[in-house]
């Protein structure tokens, strides 16, 4: 008895579906349905955190409170915060709610290496609706987790979270920015794991130069949230998205990688084995596997994206995946002023410039 | 090589060697007397930067051959000082230490005299692009006038006595005198064919180089290479000699006359056996004589040595192509260039860049741009044939004409001695010979030439043992030459990279430019000489002074390739271009640095080659 407005899968969401689960998995719904490779999952909807903190402050107690917090009174933001996370956390998940989620999880297709229904490894990810979540100051606020197993788990970091929403840099930053506490909601993705040999983000304009006609691609052993979080300098790749040619390789020394912790749920930080650290984590083939698949994600968009992705063992050998795609904001964001302007003859460019001074 | 002072540590002003510097190479010390005295490096030359012309001159030079830098550079510092009147830049100078050519532009760095000069070269530089076909056709029939000139120079002979003609119709002037005559006639057409080979180059070259500009402003990451691709010609002339062979192969293949093409025949045992296979032999030696004039014309070089020879004086360079094209044609493959592909490659990518520019304006603009591109490279890319490889190699064959004269009368031990003097020094021995045959006497060149001869001989193979650095003098603050940047592909980031290189002394390193994209490692096969081609081996790395058409043949087998000489526009870049294998092209050194035998990676995207042993 699973009812779509509390959970979702993934493949049934699209673009559209921003409001009701956020934007992380109505984006990964929609490169889904897109033909492109995302890892099974489901989402838990904007309506489920609802639902739960109805049941938990029936009388809207907590979004007053936190909407009359002085944005500059810190020492008040973290005592208010403190109480509505414990709340959230100690407070169990209404039954339905509970049996739903625990039913998806168990439907996951679990890896080969794990058929224990019961223990698939999963990554519970917020996913916020907030119509500025693409720019990443707000969006790098809510929380990720790795590796996490068993349906209790995965129930206890649905709330986890949630209670993100209520970490003393959320809140100062919608006190700051007057995001209205009213309504607030979040989804959250629970993603099957992928156990990447390597990852990485790649970016279909140059991050650096904002050339159009390049992807790059970024990328370092293990999880790709040692590159995002910027803990090592990845290897980086630029390839035309005209000629298919790879540019430019700068193969980095990559001395750290993030892994599965062996010993506790999570992710660890270890040193790459010496002979990994020096040698490109990509061949050429997968480098042009990446830009075709980056090229197919801003064409379906139609704007310049940035996308997180992974290479891991799936079911038919070594597979690329998507984790990720956000609108690139920065390049875009800029006025475009044309490099050159039509001349009077077409000659008189290279007269212009044969007359210049100083190039 | 070191630098002169520290890397700016304390304000001191960053430099290559100086000139002044540079010592003698060992058993090379008289290397002065191969060379006119314009050419030695001054003092006040140490306070001036100057770069190696590797691109041309990859060897030392031959004092005949450096007619080569003499007179190109009379011409192409009249074509942009006096007749073009570029703005920024004047001519070349160009100095020679220990046989090896180095180059320097005069800048023009006052704005009121750039203004003045601006002004005749807009006026000047845009009749030549408004009228650009038919001055280019006009071109071709100059340079094809100068060409029958060349080929109808003959050396007179000296009989004992003259031939009775001159006496009955009055002529009134005796064969000696045309020895002097004819040989001026071979320097003062060798000079004008470089006033002719220089006349549309800075204007041809000016459109690619604000082509490209303009792209790398547009896509910062995009790679010369690339917009190489949109620009060049398919139909190249260039292309023509190797087509040939290919059409030739087909030919006898399709007459049953493929078991005459063995691996290492002589040419002249398969035309003798040919002429014995009927009919269909005879078509075949037909349509083989047919296209020797002008496309065996090709040298197997680029034009700048005497030793680059035509494929008509050296068959057996292109016959063991011909041998391998006829093995493979036998064996069914296609040799045909794929023509139709390559040119909606061309299209697609230049259609794909125009649609990703911002705004219609760049539409515009690039446009532009391009169409003027297209509208001089058929000049860019054509004018070799004629100039380098047609006239040239006919050029030097006259030149050994004269040696043979001078072998004939004992004042030359061999013919070919004639390329180790200056050709001031030639004159004065025709003069020696003209004077011997009208007095009766004997010529006193050989006492006085065949010593001085072997002992260049000797200096010459002394001076390959140098590495020359690849600049001298005080780094630029900012290298802003368009003759400079357009035909080297010299920028101030080449400059930067020659300077960190000269500081850190990486020896494992060889640089030059990117021509072609991707990074292989293999073996490497180094090639002096384009007659052992036979000796590349499936999946070696091509190691070679330059490529012409006449090494087409091997691309089909190596998996990279790099070269001493040569730009992005080089035979060598364009071919692998074309094959999709990396190259890296104007190393400079790479034949004399890697050994046969090593491993290499060739990065095509930087421009470097690795040395792994």
């Amino acid at each position: 008895m699973i009812s779509p407005r509390l959970t979702r899968p993934l493949t049934s969401l699209r673009s559209g579906d921003r409001p009701s689960v956020g934007g992380k998995a109505a984006g990964l719904g929609e490169l889904a349905a897109a033909g492109l490779p995302v890892p099974a999952g489901f989402a838990v909807t904007t309506e489920a955190f609802s639902h739960a903190l109805e049941a938990l402050d029936p009388g809207g107690a907590i979004p007053r409170q936190i909407g009359q917090l002085p944005a500059a009174d810190a020492s008040a933001i973290a005592q208010a915060c403190t109480q509505v996370r414990d709340t959230i956390l100690g407070s169990p998940l209404p039954a339905g709610l509970l049996n739903e989620i625990t039913a998806r999880y168990q439907a996951l297709p679990g890896p080969a290496a794990a058929p224990d229904r019961t223990a698939v490894p999963v990554a519970v990810r917020s996913s916020a609706t907030s119509e500025d979540s693409g720019s990443a100051s707000f969006a790098g606020l809510q929380d990720t987790y790795l590796w996490v197993t068993g349906a209790e788990a995965v129930t206890d970091h649905v709330r986890r979270c949630w209670a993100s929403l209520y970490s003393v840099e959320s809140v100062t930053y919608r006190r700051h920015q007057g995001v209205p506490e009213e309504g607030l909601a979040m989804g959250v993705v629970v993603q099957v794991m992928v156990d990447p040999r390597c990852a990485g983000v790649m970016f279909t304009r140059s991050p650096v130069t904002g050339d159009t006609s390049v992807i790059v691609v970024e990328a370092s052993w293990g999880l790709g949230s040692a590159v995002v979080s910027g803990e090592v300098t990845p290897d980086s790749f630029v390839v035309s998205k005209v000629t298919g040619e790879i540019v430019k390789r700068e193969v980095a020394t990559k001395l750290r990688h993030h892994q599965r912790d062996p010993s506790a749920p999570g992710v660890c930080l270890r040193d790459v084995p010496p002979p990994l650290r020096d040698v490109p984590c990509l061949d050429d083939d997968e480098i042009r596997g990446l830009a075709d698949l980056g090229r197919r994600v801003s064409e379906h968009y139609g704007t310049p994206q940035d996308i997180e992705w992974a290479i891991a063992h799936g079911a038919d050998g070594e597979q690329i995946v998507l984790l990720q795609s956000r609108p690139e904001t920065v390049w875009s964001s800029r006025v475009t002023t044309p490099v050159a302007k039509p001349a009077a003859r077409a000659f008189d460019h290279i007269l212009a410039r044969l007359s210049e001074a100083s190039s | 090589m070191t630098p002169a002072g520290p890397a700016d540590p304390g304000g001191q002003p960053r430099s290559f060697t100086l000139p002044s510097q540079i010592e003698d190479v060992p058993g090379a010390e008289n290397w002065r007397s191969m060379y006119p005295y314009f050419t030695r490096f001054q003092p006040g030359d140490d306070q001036r930067f100057w770069f190696y012309n590797s691109m041309h001159f990859p060897e030392p030079m031959p004092a005949f051959d450096a007619i080569t830098a003499e007179i190109p550079y009379t011409a192409i510092g009249a074509n942009t000082t006096r007749l073009f009147v570029l703005p920024t830049t004047l001519g070349i100078e160009h100095r020679i230490v220990n046989g090896r050519v180095y180059i320097t532009a005069i800048p023009v760095t006052d704005p009121a005299e750039i203004g003045r000069r601006a002004a005749i070269f807009t006026e000047r530089a845009g009749y030549y692009y408004q009228n650009w076909d038919r001055l280019y056709e006009g071109w071709k029939a100059r340079i094809a006038d100068l060409i029958n000139q060349i080929e109808a120079i003959t050396v007179p002979e000296l009989p004992e006595f003259e031939d009775e003609r001159v006496v009955m119709e009055s002529v009134g002037v005796a064969q000696n005198h045309y020895v002097r005559e004819n040989f001026h006639r071979c320097l003062d057409l060798f000079s004008k064919m470089w006033h002719h080979h220089t006349e549309f180059l800075m204007l041809g070259y000016g459109a690619y180089v604000v082509f490209f500009e303009f792209c790398k402003n547009a896509f910062p990451e995009i790679s010369e290479q690339t917009v190489a691709r949109m620009v060049a010609g398919i139909d190249v002339i260039m292309y023509r000699p190797d087509d040939e062979l290919k059409h030739l192969a087909a030919l006898a293949v399709e007459s049953g006359l493929a078991g005459e093409f063995t691996e290492g025949c002589d040419p002249d045992a398969v035309l003798a056996a040919l002429a014995d296979r009927g009919q269909a032999g005879q078509a075949w030696l037909a349509a083989f004589e047919a296209v020797r004039v002008p496309w065996f014309h090709v040298s197997t070089g680029d034009g700048f040595y005497h030793h680059h020879r035509s494929w008509n004086e050296n068959l057996a360079v292109p016959f063991a192509a011909l041998t391998r094209y006829v093995r493979q044609v036998s064996a069914g493959e296609s040799l045909e260039r794929p023509t139709a592909r390559l040119v909606a490659e061309r299209e697609r990518i230049a259609a794909q860049y125009r649609a990703l520019l911002a705004t219609e304006e760049d539409q515009g603009a690039f446009d532009q741009m391009l169409g003027v591109c297209r509208l001089v490279f058929p000049y860019v890319e054509d004018h070799k044939f004629y100039c380098e490889h047609w006239f040239t190699t006919r050029f030097f064959q006259k030149i050994r004409a004269f040696g043979e004269l001078l072998a004939s009368k004992g004042v030359l031990a061999e013919a070919e001695d004639v390329f180790h003097l200056q050709h001031y020094e030639i004159d004065q021995a025709l003069a020696d010979v003209m004077l011997a045959w009208a007095s009766g006497g004997e010529p006193l060149g050989a006492v006085h030439l065949r010593p001085v001869i072997a002992e260049r001989k000797q200096a010459l193979e002394a001076l390959r043992s140098w590495s020359p650095p690849p600049a001298l003098g005080p780094v630029p603050e900012a290298l802003n030459d368009p003759a400079v940047q357009m035909l080297w592909g010299i920028t101030q980031d080449t400059i930067e990279s020659w300077y960190s290189q000269a500081s850190s002394g990486d020896e494992k390193e060889v640089r030059g430019y990117g021509a072609s994209s991707g990074i292989v490692e293999g073996t490497a096969r180094v090639l002096r000489d384009v007659n052992d081609i036979g000796q590349i081996r499936d999946g070696e790395i091509l190691v070679c002074p330059v490529t012409a058409p006449s090494w087409g043949p091997v691309f089909g087998k190596i998996k990279a390739a790099v070269s001493d000489i040569g730009g992005t526009m080089s035979h060598a870049a364009i071919v692998a271009r074309e094959y999709g294998m990396p190259a890296v092209v104007g190393t400079g050194q790479a034949t004399k640095r890697i050994r046969t035998g090593q491993r290499v990676r060739v990065d095509g995207d930087r421009g470097v080659v690795t040395i792994l042993d």
